[in-house]
C-alpha cells in the first residue's frame, strides 16, 4: 500500500529538509519528487546561508532568518554523522558590495532600520572603501564601501541537496521519482494525492513543490500565489583559494569554483539566460575583483526562484483540511535548518499542535486582502 | 633524439612545410623550434612533452585527447594565461607557454582574511 | 563589439556548412561563416586550403575531394570568419562570438548550424592517460602540422576512421604495433543483411575491404572481437605503458607509449541542446539527434541543422544538407518560391538518399561494445571531475532519475567540457542502471557559454 505519515510534495531543498526533519523522529514519509528536468530552484542557487538585509519592513523574518543561520552548523553535523557528506558551512561573515556613495548610504539606513526593529540584536559594520579594502584586498576601486554582518556565510548547496537525499534514506524516507502531482483530494483520516503512476494515500501532506504548490494549494484549502522570478549566475572556473568569505555578488564554492550573480527577473517559467544580463554580471563581477577579469567561464545558468509577492515565506497549515500544510520560500538553504528543526516536527505533529514561535506572521492568507499591493525589493 | 619524443614531424625541421617560416616557442623555459601555424598542442607534442597539465581534482597527469576543442585535457598556460586550449591556439615566435599545474591562482589577490576564517567551527 | 547583420549566419565551415554557403550565397542572400579554425574545411578536411600536395596525396582521395569544395567556397562571396569561437546562438537567431579576445554579436535572419560531429567517448581503464589520444587526434596531427608517432602505436576499436588512419600511417611509414580490433563475427552476421542491394554499398564494401586489405599487406598484426580493454600505465611515469584485453580466448598485453581509440564519431549538439531543441535518441547509432524537418529546420524557429550534427552521414552527405538547409531557409525568408525550392532540392536528396544508403550497414558492423560505452564502476566517466562510473550508479541509488541531478549530485559534466566528454556515457549508464531507455533518461541542460569565454571578455560584450 501506499501509505506513509506524512506525503511531502517535492524533492528540492525544501521538501527533503522537511521529510529529513520528520524521518529523524520516527516519521514515516514519502516524497514524491518531479523529473530529472523540472525546474528545480535548488539546482541553480548561489549557497548563500545569508542573514544581512533580510527582514526589511517584516522583523519576524528576520528573526526567522536569523534563527536558521544560528542553527545551522547542527544541521550541517547532524547530516554529516547520517551520511558522511560534509556540505562545507562555512559562516566567516559576509560582505554587500555598494558601487557609489549613494548605494552606500541607503544600504545604511536599511541595516539601521532592520537593527532599530531588533532593539539593536543586529551587530553589523558599515565599511568605506578603504577599510573593505583592508579586509579584501582584492576589491576594485569601483566598489564605495560595503556592509558586513558576523552572520553570513555559506555552504555548497548541491552538496547539501546530495546529503539531504541520502540522509533521507539513512532514515527510511521513501522517494517516487518522476511522480508531479497531479491532484489532491480530501479524505476521511487523510488525503488521496495522485500522479500519473500511482495513487497515495497519508494523513498529512506537505506542499513543497516550489512553483507546483501554486495550483496544488487550493485543493486543499491553502493558498501560496508563488510566481517565478529569474536569477542568473556564471560560474567560472575552479581556482586556487582566493575568497573565503561570501558577497552578494562574488563567492567561491569550497571547491575552488567562481559563482558570480544574480539578477532578479520577473520572466515566467524561463530559466535560460541572456547575453545581455549575463554580461551586466559579468562587468559588475570584475568591477568587485578586477583580477577577475581573466577568469574562464565554464558555464551560465538561469534558475527561477519562488517568489511570494511579498518575497517573504509561507508557512501554513490548512484549516479547511486540517493534516494539510505549504511551505515555500526562495530562501532553500538558509532557512533549511528551521525547516528540519523547527517547521517538520510541527507538519509532522510530533510537536504537539503548536505553531513554531515566530511563524504567525508568515500564513498565505495574507495574500488575501486584494487591496493591498507587494514589493519583494529585498 | 631522446627517448622520450613520441611524435615527429614527417618534413624535416629545416623545411617547413607550407614554405612557412620556423619560430620559436618556449616550454617552461626550453626553446622548441615549430613552423608558424601549427598548433600549441601540435608543437610540444613533436617537441616531446607528453604530459601537458595535471587536474585540479586529483592532480592526475593529462595530455591532449581529442585535439578538436572538446577534451578540455590539453590545457596549459600560454603567455601568462592559465587553462588555454593548446589544440585551437597557433604558435607564436617566443611565445611562453608552461605546465598548467593544477588550480590556477590569482595570485596577490589576498582576499583571505585568516582572522576572520577563525570564526569557521 | 559590432552589431552586424546577416541572412544566414552558418556557424562551422565544414563540408556542411561550405556547401549551405555556396546555395545561399548562389541565391543571392548574404551570408556570414564563423568557425574556429584558421582554415575552412572542418576536421575531415582540417587545413585542406594550405595542405601541401604531398600531404594531399598521403592522406588519399576522400580528404583531396575537400579542396574543390574548399575553392567554391572561398569564391562563393560569403564571409568567412575564421578563429571565431561562437560562444551563444540565441533562438532570436544572435550568435555571440569571440575573436581574438572581443566579444561580437552578429544578428541572422536564418542560422545553420553545421557543428559536425566529435568523436565518441570511449571510457575504458586508463583512457585519461598521456599517449592515449581518440584516432582523430592522431589523424589531426598529421593533417595539420605533418605531426606523426614515433615508436609503433596500437589502435583500437572500430569504425572507418580507425582503419583510414592506419593505411595513412602505413603510407607514411609509421609503425603500427598492433590494430586491436572490437569487431567480432558476430557483428558481421548482424551486418551484412543491412547492405542491401545498393551499389554504393557494394562500392563502399569494397573500398574498406581494401583499406584492410592495405594493412594486412604492410604486415600490421590484427586482433578481432576484442574484448575487456584496459589502458595502463607504468609505476614512476605519467603515461600510457601498454593495452591489455581478451580475444580469441587469450589474454593480450601489448606494449605502447601511443594507443589510438576510436569507436565511431556522434553529433555534436553542444548547439542545438542549448537552444532547448527537441533531441531524439537513436538507437541504431547510440547517439541523440535533434529533431528537425526536411530542411534541417528545428522546432525553434529559424534555426537549422546540417551535416554530421543531425545524425552521422559522413562528409558527402554533410554537404547536401548543407545545401538542403541552406534552400530551407532561403524559402523561409521568401527568398525563393516553393516551387524553386523543392526543384533544386529534388537532385540533392536524390544524392542524399545515395550516400546515406550505407549507413544501416556502418552502424550495425560498427555498434560500439557495451562495455565500452557503460563502464565498469572504478572506470573514469567525467574526464573534467574525475567522476568514475560507480559513482553515477551511486547517485541512481540515491534516487538520480537522470544526468542534471547526477549532475548536481557529483559534478558530473561540470567541468570545462561542459559535458562534451561524459553525457552520453552518463546517459547510458544511468538508462543501464534504472533499466529504462536513454530516451527516458535524457540529457544534460547544456547552457551557455559553448566556448570558454573570460570574465573580461564578457564584460565587454554589451
Amino acid at each position: 500500500m501506499n501509505t506513509s505519515d506524512l506525503i511531502v510534495v517535492g524533492g528540492g531543498l525544501v521538501g527533503t529538509a522537511l521529510a529529513y526533519g520528520a524521518a529523524r523522529n520516527g516519521t514515516r514519509v514519502t516524497v514524491l519528487d518531479e523529473g530529472d528536468d523540472a525546474f528545480r530552484a535548488s539546482r541553480g542557487n548561489f549557497g548563500l546561508v545569508w542573514v544581512q538585509g533580510k527582514g526589511f519592513g517584516m522583523t519576524p523574518y528576520a528573526r526567522w532568518t536569523m534563527q536558521s543561520a544560528a542553527q545551522w552548523p547542527q544541521l550541517a553535523e547532524a547530516l554529516n554523522a547520517d551520511t558522511g557528506i560534509d556540505v562545507q558551512l562555512r559562516q566567516p561573515g559576509g560582505f554587500h558590495f555598494c558601487f557609489s556613495d549613494d548605494e552606500l548610504q541607503a544600504r545604511e539606513a536599511r541595516m539601521r532600520s532592520i537593527g532599530d526593529a531588533l532593539d539593536g540584536d543586529y551587530a553589523f559594520e558599515m565599511l568605506d572603501h578603504a577599510s573593505l579594502k583592508a579586509r579584501l584586498p582584492g576589491v576594485g576601486p569601483a566598489v564605495a564601501g560595503a556592509s558586513y554582518t558576523r552572520m553570513d556565510g555559506h555552504a555548497n548547496p548541491l552538496k547539501l541537496l546530495r546529503a539531504l537525499h541520502a540522509a533521507c534514506r539513512h532514515h527510511g524516507v521513501r522517494f517516487a521519482q518522476g511522480s508531479r502531482v497531479t491532484r489532491i483530494t480530501p479524505r476521511a483520516g487523510g488525503f488521496e494525492i495522485e500522479t500519473r503512476a500511482a495513487t497515495w494515500h497519508a494523513p498529512r501532506v506537505v506542499l513543497a513543490a516550489g512553483l507546483g504548490s501554486r495550483e496544488l494549494a487550493p485543493q486543499v484549502g491553502l493558498h501560496a500565489p508563488v510566481q517565478p522570478n529569474r536569477g542568473q549566475v556564471l560560474v567560472g572556473e575552479r581556482v586556487a583559494r582566493f575568497l573565503d568569505h561570501p558577497t552578494t555578488y562574488v563567492r567561491q564554492t569550497d571547491e575552488g569554483t567562481i559563482q558570480l550573480g544574480d539578477s532578479l527577473e520577473d520572466v515566467g517559467l524561463d530559466d535560460g539566460t541572456t547575453a545581455e544580463v549575463l554580461s551586466t554580471i559579468a562587468r559588475r563581477g570584475v568591477r568587485s575583483f578586477p583580477v577577475l577579469e581573466s577568469l574562464r567561464l565554464v558555464r551560465a545558468w538561469g534558475a527561477l526562484r519562488v517568489m511570494t509577492p511579498d518575497g517573504f515565506p509561507i508557512y501554513q497549515a490548512s484549516t479547511q483540511c486540517p493534516g494539510a500544510f505549504v511551505v515555500t520560500c526562495h530562501s532553500g538553504v538558509t532557512l533549511a535548518a528551521n525547516h528540519a528543526f523547527s517547521i517538520a516536527p510541527w507538519i509532522a505533529g510530533s510537536a504537539g499542535n503548536g505553531v513554531p514561535a515566530g511563524i504567525q506572521s508568515f500564513s498565505g492568507d495574507r495574500f488575501l486582502n486584494g487591496n493591498e499591493t507587494f514589493h519583494h525589493a529585498h | 633524439m631522446p627517448t622520450d619524443v613520441r611524435f615527429r614531424s614527417l618534413v624535416p625541421a629545416d623545411a617547413s612545410p607550407r614554405g612557412e617560416p620556423m619560430v620559436t616557442l618556449f616550454f617552461d623555459g626550453r626553446a622548441l623550434q615549430a613552423p608558424a601555424g601549427c598548433s600549441v598542442a601540435a608543437a610540444l607534442l613533436a617537441n616531446g612533452v607528453s604530459t601537458f597539465r595535471t587536474t585540479p581534482v586529483s592532480g592526475a597527469p593529462r595530455a591532449p585527447y581529442c585535439m578538436m576543442g572538446a577534451c578540455f585535457d590539453c590545457l596549459v598556460e600560454i603567455d601568462g594565461q592559465p587553462n588555454r586550449q593548446s589544440c585551437l591556439v597557433a604558435v607564436a615566435e617566443g611565445m611562453q607557454v608552461k605546465t598548467q599545474a593544477g588550480l590556477r591562482s590569482f595570485d596577490g589577490a589576498g582576499t583571505v582574511i585568516a582572522e576572520e576564517a577563525a570564526h569557521v567551527e | 563589439m559590432s552589431n552586424e547583420r546577416c541572412d544566414i549566419a552558418i556557424v562551422g565551415a565544414g563540408p556542411a556548412g561550405m556547401s549551405a554557403a555556396i546555395a545561399a550565397a548562389r541565391l543571392g542572400a548574404s551570408v556570414v561563416v564563423l568557425d574556429e579554425q584558421r582554415g575552412a574545411g572542418g576536421q575531415i578536411y582540417r587545413a585542406i586550403t594550405d595542405a601541401p600536395a604531398r600531404r594531399v596525396d598521403l592522406l588519399g582521395p576522400d580528404y583531396a575531394a575537400g579542396r574543390s569544395l574548399a575553392e567554391a567556397f572561398a569564391a562563393s562571396g560569403a564571409r568567412h570568419l575564421t578563429n571565431a569561437a561562437v560562444w551563444q546562438v540565441t533562438p532570436e537567431g544572435a550568435v555571440h562570438y569571440l575573436r581574438d579576445g572581443a566579444t561580437f554579436t552578429l544578428q541572422a535572419e536564418r542560422v545553420v548550424l553545421c557543428a559536425g560531429a566529435m568523436e565518441r567517448p570511449f571510457p575504458i581503464p586508463g583512457w585519461t592517460l598521456p599517449g592515449v589520444f581518440t584516432a582523430g587526434a592522431a589523424q589531426i596531427l598529421l593533417k595539420s602540422a605533418d605531426v606523426v608517432p614515433v615508436e609503433p602505436v596500437v589502435l583500437a576499436g572500430c569504425g572507418p576512421l580507425l582503419y583510414l588512419l592506419g593505411w595513412q600511417y602505413v603510407r607514411a611509414g609509421v609503425p603500427i604495433r598492433a590494430l586491436v580490433d572490437t569487431t567480432s563475427m558476430e557483428d558481421y552476421r548482424r551486418a551484412l543483411p543491412r547492405l542491401g542491394g545498393a551499389l554504393a554499398g557494394w562500392r563502399y564494401l569494397k573500398k574498406g575491404l581494401s583499406l584492410m586489405r592495405a594493412l594486412k599487406r604492410a604486415g600490421v598484426p590484427f586482433h578481432t572481437g576484442a574484448e575487456n580493454l584496459a589502458a595502463e600505465g607504468r609505476e614512476g611515469q605519467d603515461g600510457v605503458a601498454a593495452l591489455r584485453f581478451t580475444a580469441g580466448g587469450k589474454a593480450h598485453c601489448i606494449e605502447t607509449s601511443t594507443l589510438l581509440l576510436h569507436h565511431g564519431v556522434v553529433p555534436n549538439t553542444q548547439f542545438t541542446w542549448s537552444l532547448r531543441a527537441r533531441h531524439t535518441w537513436d538507437d541504431a547509432q547510440l547517439c541523440w539527434r535533434p529533431k528537425a524537418d526536411a530542411w534541417g529546420a528545428l522546432d525553434v524557429p529559424g534555426i537549422h541543422v546540417a551535416g554530421d550534427g543531425l545524425g552521422i552521414g559522413g562528409a558527402l552527405a554533410a554537404a547536401r544538407q548543407g545545401e538542403l538547409a541552406a534552400l530551407g531557409a532561403m524559402h523561409g525568408l521568401g527568398r525563393i518560391t516553393t516551387g524553386e525550392r523543392d526543384k533544386l532540392a529534388a537532385p540533392l536528396r536524390a544524392a542524399l538518399r545515395e550516400h546515406l544508403r550505407i549507413r544501416p550497414f556502418l552502424d550495425a558492423l560498427y555498434r560500439p561494445k557495451k562495455a565500452n560505452r557503460i563502464p565498469a564502476d572504478d572506470v573514469i566517466v567525467c574526464r573534467c571531475e574525475e567522476v568514475a562510473a560507480g559513482d553515477i550508479r551511486h547517485f541512481v541509488a540515491l534516487g538520480c532519475d537522470g544526468p542534471n541531478q547526477a549532475k548536481a549530485f557529483g559534478r558530473c559534466g561540470m567541468g570545462p567540457c561542459q559535458g562534451r566528454q561524459c553525457g552520453l556515457t552518463v546517459t547510458e549508464l544511468i538508462a543501464d542502471a534504472r533499466g529504462v531507455t536513454p530516451a527516458e533518461v535524457g540529457y544534460y541542460r547544456i547552457r551557455p557559454p559553448i566556448k570558454p569565454i573570460s570574465l573580461g571578455e564578457l564584460a565587454g560584450a554589451e
